[in-house]
């Protein structure tokens, strides 16, 4: 079945998966400069999959603003969340469960 | 779009509406059940709860039951109170009389209690509804119009689709001379320079700026931004990413300025609502309680319509004005169907285009503001939330605590 992405402005280096997403094509929907990518991993639907090659400390771009930067290097088909950026304002968010969002700064005991 | 053309009710002062509600207002928590009883005895669609729990009276509350009274959807107000509380009954009613609208309110104490209150306030009412059949119609156009728009319960889907035809919307209203309001400045975080570049003068980026770091400061402080586990989950990696998401919903039209909740803008355009409270006040009231509370201030600002996007689904609707419910989420909306008033995601499939998309918006708040029932209406929802909160009624560079 077809895999799709939507990009939602042409200055992104993200889309957001339109559903989960297995290794292989992804087609992009919106405003998008290349007709595809290729996902290297599963990517959970509603995420976001890198468009190009995102080095550590570069901006990631979605709406054509910033909203984050790379804490690692991120080839091109990644699935790019908690694991792999970083917000500029919310220092908790680098705490978070990758999967669940849950947080991991609070101890239960 | 102003040869879009539907019947509303005339005011005697300010804007029209397009409902003809009555008002059951209840001044304190202990004589809710008096006036629920009477709305729900009334059994009209146009009979409607809402009320301040505290005792202790609260300016932003009364300020927020005044604005409620004044609002063009609004035909009539009964006010009831217990008989000791501060919020005063008696003259909330007198700025409904002031308005020119039917008015009236009782001291449950002095009635003698809850079947002699809830009698007298029926009949009230009947008399009521009664008269503003009389209600002269006009014909009410965009131009007229104010329309609010929060998101709650977002998803990946809000930011590309449901918050984005909502934006292609508010261009349309404010080109045809109506009146939009958006609002959320917690979820504006990293967009303070996206905001400016919009400001339509000076005096609009100044506002801009003191609203978005008192937001900020706020969030930093608390060490909490507006974004939950769940929008996590959902894909969602930053509160920078949450927040483009949120304010796309604004449109790309100049921001006139920041509007405060119960002041209605001056003039027609975009304008950003600041419902956060004001320093050093932040710990009287947190900044987003929940979805009714978002919708409740937006309607305190004069918007005829409030529109919900959501992801996840949502179900509430809204005392005074109708309440769009949008998603655009495909799977949110065949699930929730009895309660989605509108589905945006054939714009992520290519079904349609965001300018078709625009038009059926349109369409569906034409029909809206003719008379039409949104799902929650149907449905009898209803919801309202007045907190304690402390906010000035204009933007605070200076807090009146320190003068």
């Amino acid at each position: 079945m077809e895999q799709t992405a939507f990009q939602i402005h042409p200055k992104d280096n993200v889309a957001t998966a339109l559903s989960a997403l297995i290794p292989g094509r992804v087609r992009l929907l919106g405003d998008a400069r290349t007709d595809g990518v290729t996902a290297k991993e599963e990517i959970p639907s509603g995420h976001k999959i890198a468009l190009q090659d995102i080095a550590r400390d570069e901006k990631i771009v979605k709406y054509g603003v910033t909203i984050g930067c790379a804490t690692v290097d991120i080839p091109a088909g990644s699935w790019v969340h908690l694991h792999n950026m970083r917000s500029l304002y919310d220092e908790r968010s680098g705490h978070l469960d990758v999967r669940t969002g849950a947080p991991k700064d609070t101890v239960y005991e | 779009m102003n040869d879009l053309i539907w019947q509303g009710y005339a005011r005697k002062h300010g804007k029209p509406g397009i409902r003809n509600r009555v008002l059951v207002l209840y001044t304190v928590k202990c004589a809710e059940f008096v006036a629920q009883q009477i709305v729900l005895q009334a059994a009209h669609p146009d009979v409607e709860l809402v009320g301040f729990d505290g005792c202790t009276d609260n300016q932003y509350a009364v300020n927020l039951l005044i604005s409620l009274i004044r609002h063009p959807n609004v035909g009539a107000v009964l006010a009831v109170g217990l008989g000791c509380e501060y919020v005063q009954p008696a003259w909330l009613s007198d700025i409904a009389a002031q308005e020119e609208k039917p008015a009236s309110w009782m001291f449950i104490q002095q009635e003698g209690g809850t079947a002699r209150s809830v009698e007298k306030g029926l009949t009230w009412v009947r008399d009521t509804l009664s008269a503003l059949r009389q209600t002269p119609r006009t014909s009410m156009r965009f131009s007229d119009l104010v329309i609010g728009a929060e998101c709650g319960g977002s998803d990946s889907t809000s930011g590309l689709a449901g918050n984005v035809v909502v934006g292609c919307l508010f261009d349309r209203l404010v080109d045809a001379g109506g009146t939009a309001i958006f609002e959320e400045i917690v979820e504006a975080v990293g967009l303070d320079q996206w905001l400016l570049s919009r400001a339509v003068d000076e005096r609009a980026a100044r506002e801009i700026r003191y609203t978005y770091d008192k937001a900020l400061d706020y969030c930093r402080r608390v060490r909490q931004y507006s974004v939950s586990p769940g929008n996590f989950a959902g894909g969602l990696s930053t509160i920078e990413e949450k927040s483009m998401g949120a304010v796309i919903k604004s449109g790309s039209r100049p921001i006139q300025g920041v509007i405060k909740v119960s002041c209605p803008p001056e003039r027609p355009g975009l304008w950003l609502l600041d419902s956060t409270p004001d320093p050093y006040w932040m710990q009287f009231g947190i900044t987003n309680p929940n979805d009714s509370e978002g919708l409740m201030d937006l309607i305190s600002c004069g918007a005829h319509i409030v529109f919900l996007v959501t992801g996840r689904g949502s179900v509430v609707g809204s005392a005074v004005s109708p309440c769009v419910k949008i998603t655009g989420n495909g799977d949110t909306f065949a699930r929730m169907r009895e309660d989605m008033d509108f589905d945006a995601s054939p714009v992520l499939s290519g079904q349609c285009g965001m300018e078709e998309l625009t038009d059926r918006l349109v369409s569906l708040v034409v029909q809206t503001a003719g008379g039409v029932e949104t799902k929650s209406e149907h449905l009898g929802h209803r919801e309202f939330f007045i907190p304690y909160k402390y906010q000035e009624k204009q933007v605070a560079y200076t807090k009146a605590c320190e003068q």
